[in-house]
C-alpha cells in the first residue's frame, strides 16, 4: 500500500519550478476553468507536472510523467475517474490519487476509493486545505473529507444484522468502535488535529485509524458495500 | 468519597434514583445499596416505606425542591388526595356491613397508595412524569399497548368476570339465604348514596378544576411553541433587517418574504418557521434547511448525513432546533463555513452543528436572548430530546442535538 516513491524521482525531472520536496501533481478534470482555478490555488506549494481532460490522455500522460499525486475528478467522459485508476494502478502502484468532485453520488465516490484513491475532497475545499490534502496523500496518508467520512459510516452501517457477511476475514467487514468515533468526528467537521485533541490521542494515531478505514474500504469483500450501493440506487 | 448534597440520581436509576443517589454520595457501589434496600423491604416493609419517604424528601438531580416540598404548597393536589377519604369510608362501611375482611384490610393501603400517587404525579418534574407514565401505562391498560384492541377488551372482561365471581362467592358464603344477602346490601348502597350526596358536588368541582388546569397547561405549551416559531421567523427577519439597513433592496426582499410567511400562517394556517416544508425524511430535511440558511445568510453550510428515516413530530423539532443553531452560526460566529452533521442510528437521531467562529461565553448570554434557551433547548426537551452547547470565546461553537426515536426503544 505505501511503496516509497523512488528517491531520485524528483531529480530525474529537473523542471521543478517549486521548491524541493514540493509534491509533483497531475490534474485530471474535464473542465478547463476548474483546472486553471486549482492551478492558481495550489500556487507554488506544489509542482504541477501536467493535466488532462479525458481518460485516455490522463492514463498516457500519468504513466509518462509519474507524478506523486494525481488530483482526479470523479466524473470524467469515457469511464470516469475509476477508469483512470484501474488503468494506472496495476502498472504504477506508486502513483497516488486524490479524488475530487462536486456532484456527490455516494456510490461513485466509494467506487473511486475502492479502486485505489487515497482520499476524497469536495471542490468547495479552500486552497490551503487542498495543498494540505495533497501533502498528506503524497506522504502516504489518507485524506477524509467530512463528506467521505459520512459516506463510509453510512456504507458500513447500512448492513442489517440478518445480512451479516460470511467473509473470510470478518475484521475487514466492519469498523472498530474507535474508527467509528474518529469518522464521526471528521464528519462533524473536525480536522485531524481536533480529532486527536478530542479523543486524547496523537495526530499520528488518527492517521493510522483513517488509513485502516481506507484499507477496509478497499479490501472488504464487498457484501455490505454492494448491498449499500444497490440500496442507494433503489431509493 | 462522594461529595455534595443528597440527591436522587436522574441518570443511573431503576426506580426513583434513590439507591444511585445514596451510592454516589457515599462513594460506594449502587448495586450494594439496592440489595440492602430490597432486603430491608422484605424485612417487614421498612425498606419500602423508607424508599417512598426518601423519594418524597430528596430533590432530583438538577432540581432545587423535593417532591415533598412542592406537595405542601400544592393545595389542589392535597384536596384531591383528601377527596379519596370519603370513598375510603364508603368502602370500609360496605366491607364492615357485609363482613368482608379482605376488603377492609386492603382498602387502607390501596387508597393511601392512590392518594400518594396523585400527589407525586402532580408534583414531580416533567421528565419523571414521562417516566412514570411510560412505566405505569401498561399496568393501567392491563399490559396491552396504547391502541384499543380486542385483546384489551378481552382482558378487561376476564378481570371483571373474576372479580364478579369472587364477590358473589364471598357474599353467598357468608349469607346462606337470598334475603340475608340483599338486606345488608341495600343498607350499604344507602350509605354510599349518602356519601355521594354529601361529597358529590365537591368531587365534581375538583374534577372541573383539574380539567381547567390541564387546559391551561396545554395552552401554555402552545404559547411556548408559538413563541419559538415567532422567534425563528419574525424576530430573525427583523434582526436581519437591522443588520442590512444600508441595503434597501435586501430589506425590501426580507420584508416581503416575511409578510408572505405571516400571511400564510394567519390565513392559511401554515405555521411559519416550519422547517424544510415538504421534506419527508431526516436527510432530505437537513439538506433543505441547509439550503434555506445558505440562501438567507450567504454562508455555505457543509452537510453530511448518515442513515435516514421518515420524519415525525419530534424529528421535525430536531430539524427546527438544528435550523436555529445553523442560523446562529451563520449570523453570529463569523466563520466562513458551517458544518452540519446528522446521523440516524437505530435508537437515536443526532445532529451536530459546528462552526470555527468566535464562540461565546455561555454563562454570559442574557436570559432575554431566547434563541438558545427557547428555540433549541426547551424545544428539544418538550419533545423528549436533549440539546448541549459547547463553546468558549475564540473556540468556535458546537451544538449537539439528540432525540430518541419513537417506537424504536
Amino acid at each position: 500500500m505505501s511503496d516509497p516513491v523512488p528517491a531520485d524521482h524528483a531529480a530525474a525531472r529537473p523542471d521543478a519550478a517549486a521548491g524541493p520536496g514540493a509534491p509533483r501533481v497531475f490534474l485530471v478534470d474535464d473542465h478547463h476553468l476548474f483546472r486553471a482555478g486549482v492551478r492558481a490555488e495550489l500556487g507554488d506549494a506544489v509542482q504541477v507536472v501536467g493535466e488532462a481532460d479525458d481518460v485516455p490522455a490522463a492514463v498516457e500522460l500519468i504513466c509518462e510523467r509519474l507524478p506523486d499525486v494525481v488530483l482526479l475528478d470523479v466524473h470524467l467522459p469515457q469511464g470516469g475517474g475509476q477508469a483512470v485508476l484501474e488503468a494506472v494502478r496495476p502498472r504504477h502502484p506508486e502513483v497516488r490519487f486524490l479524488a475530487l468532485s462536486v456532484s456527490d453520488a455516494p456510490e461513485d465516490v466509494i467506487a473511486v476509493i475502492r479502486a485505489g484513491a487515497r482520499g476524497y475532497v469536495t471542490k468547495a475545499i479552500s486552497g490551503p486545505e487542498l495543498v494540505d490534502a495533497v501533502r498528506r496523500v503524497a506522504a502516504g496518508d489518507a485524506v477524509f473529507s467530512p463528506r467521505l467520512a459520512g459516506f463510509v459510516l453510512d456504507a458500513f452501517a447500512a448492513l442489517p444484522d440478518d445480512r451479516a457477511p460470511t467473509a473470510v476475514d470478518p475484521e475487514l467487514e466492519q469498523l472498530s468502535a474507535r474508527e467509528r468515533q474518529v469518522l464521526r468526528l471528521i464528519a462533524r467537521g473536525y480536522t485531524y488535529r481536533e480529532v486527536a485533541r478530542e479523543l486524547q490521542i496523537s495526530v499520528k494515531t488518527v492517521e493510522t485509524h483513517v488509513s485502516a478505514v481506507l484499507r477496509k474500504l478497499q479490501l472488504s469483500t464487498r457484501h455490505q458495500l454492494t448491498y449499500w450501493a444497490t440500496e442507494r440506487r433503489l431509493v | 468519597m462522594g461529595q455534595g448534597p443528597w440527591r436522587r440520581r436522574a441518570d443511573d436509576r431503576l426506580c426513583g434514583g434513590i439507591a444511585g443517589g445514596i451510592a454516589r454520595r457515599l462513594g460506594i457501589d449502587a448495586t450494594a445499596v439496592r440489595i440492602v434496600v430490597v432486603l430491608l423491604a422484605l424485612a417487614g416493609g421498612f425498606g419500602a416505606v423508607a424508599y417512598v419517604v426518601a423519594w418524597l424528601l430528596l430533590p432530583l438531580d438538577g432540581e432545587d425542591e423535593s417532591i415533598g416540598t412542592r406537595i405542601v404548597r400544592d393545595g389542589r393536589g392535597v384536596a384531591l388526595a383528601l377527596a379519596f377519604a370519603p370513598a375510603l369510608v364508603v368502602v370500609l362501611v360496605v366491607g364492615a356491613v357485609l363482613h368482608i375482611g379482605v376488603l377492609t384490610s386492603l382498602a387502607w393501603p390501596v387508597f393511601a397508595c392512590a392518594a400518594g400517587f396523585v400527589l407525586v404525579w402532580r408534583n414531580c418534574g416533567p421528565e419523571e412524569r414521562a417516566w412514570l407514565h411510560a412505566t405505569l401505562d401498561p399496568v393501567v391498560r392491563l399490559g396491552v399497548g396504547p391502541r384499543r384492541s380486542w385483546r384489551a377488551v378481552a382482558a378487561r372482561i376476564v378481570v371483571a368476570l373474576v372479580l364478579l365471581a369472587v364477590g358473589m362467592t364471598v357474599l353467598a358464603a357468608q349469607h346462606p339465604s337470598a334475603v340475608a344477602v340483599v338486606r345488608p346490601f341495600i343498607g350499604a348502597v344507602l350509605v354510599a348514596m349518602a356519601v355521594v350526596v354529601l361529597f358529590g358536588p365537591w368531587w365534581l368541582r375538583l374534577i372541573r378544576d383539574l380539567v381547567t388546569e390541564r387546559q391551561a397547561r396545554v395552552r401554555a405549551e402552545e404559547r411556548a411553541d408559538m413563541a419559538a416559531r415567532v422567534h425563528d421567523s419574525v424576530l430573525q427577519t427583523l434582526a436581519m433587517i437591522q443588520r442590512s439597513s444600508d441595503q434597501p433592496q435586501k430589506v425590501l426582499q426580507l420584508a416581503r418574504a416575511q409578510e408572505r410567511e405571516l400571511r400564510s400562517w394567519l390565513f392559511d394556517g401554515e405555521a411559519p418557521g416550519r422547517v424544510a416544508d415538504g421534506a419527508t425524511t431526516v436527510a432530505s430535511g437537513v439538506e433543505r434547511l441547509a439550503e434555506e440558511v445558505e440562501a438567507l445568510h450567504e454562508v455555505p453550510v457543509d452537510v453530511v448525513t448518515v442513515g435516514d428515516c421518515p420524519l415525525d413530530d419530534p424529528l421535525r423539532a430536531v430539524l427546527a432546533a438544528a435550523r436555529e443553531a445553523t442560523v446562529n452560526a451563520a449570523k453570529w460566529s463569523g466563520a466562513p463555513v458551517v458544518a452540519l452533521f446528522a446521523e440516524v442510528e437505530p435508537a437515536t437521531v443526532s445532529v451536530f452543528v459546528r462552526d470555527r467562529g468566535r464562540g461565546f461565553d455561555l454563562a454570559a448570554v442574557g436570559t432575554d436572548r431566547r434563541g438558545i434557551a427557547q428555540s433549541i433547548q426547551a424545544r428539544m426537551q418538550r419533545h423528549g430530546g436533549h440539546a448541549a452547547v459547547r463553546t468558549a470565546p475564540g473556540e468556535g461553537t458546537e451544538v449537539e442535538l439528540t432525540m430518541p426515536r419513537v417506537g424504536q426503544r
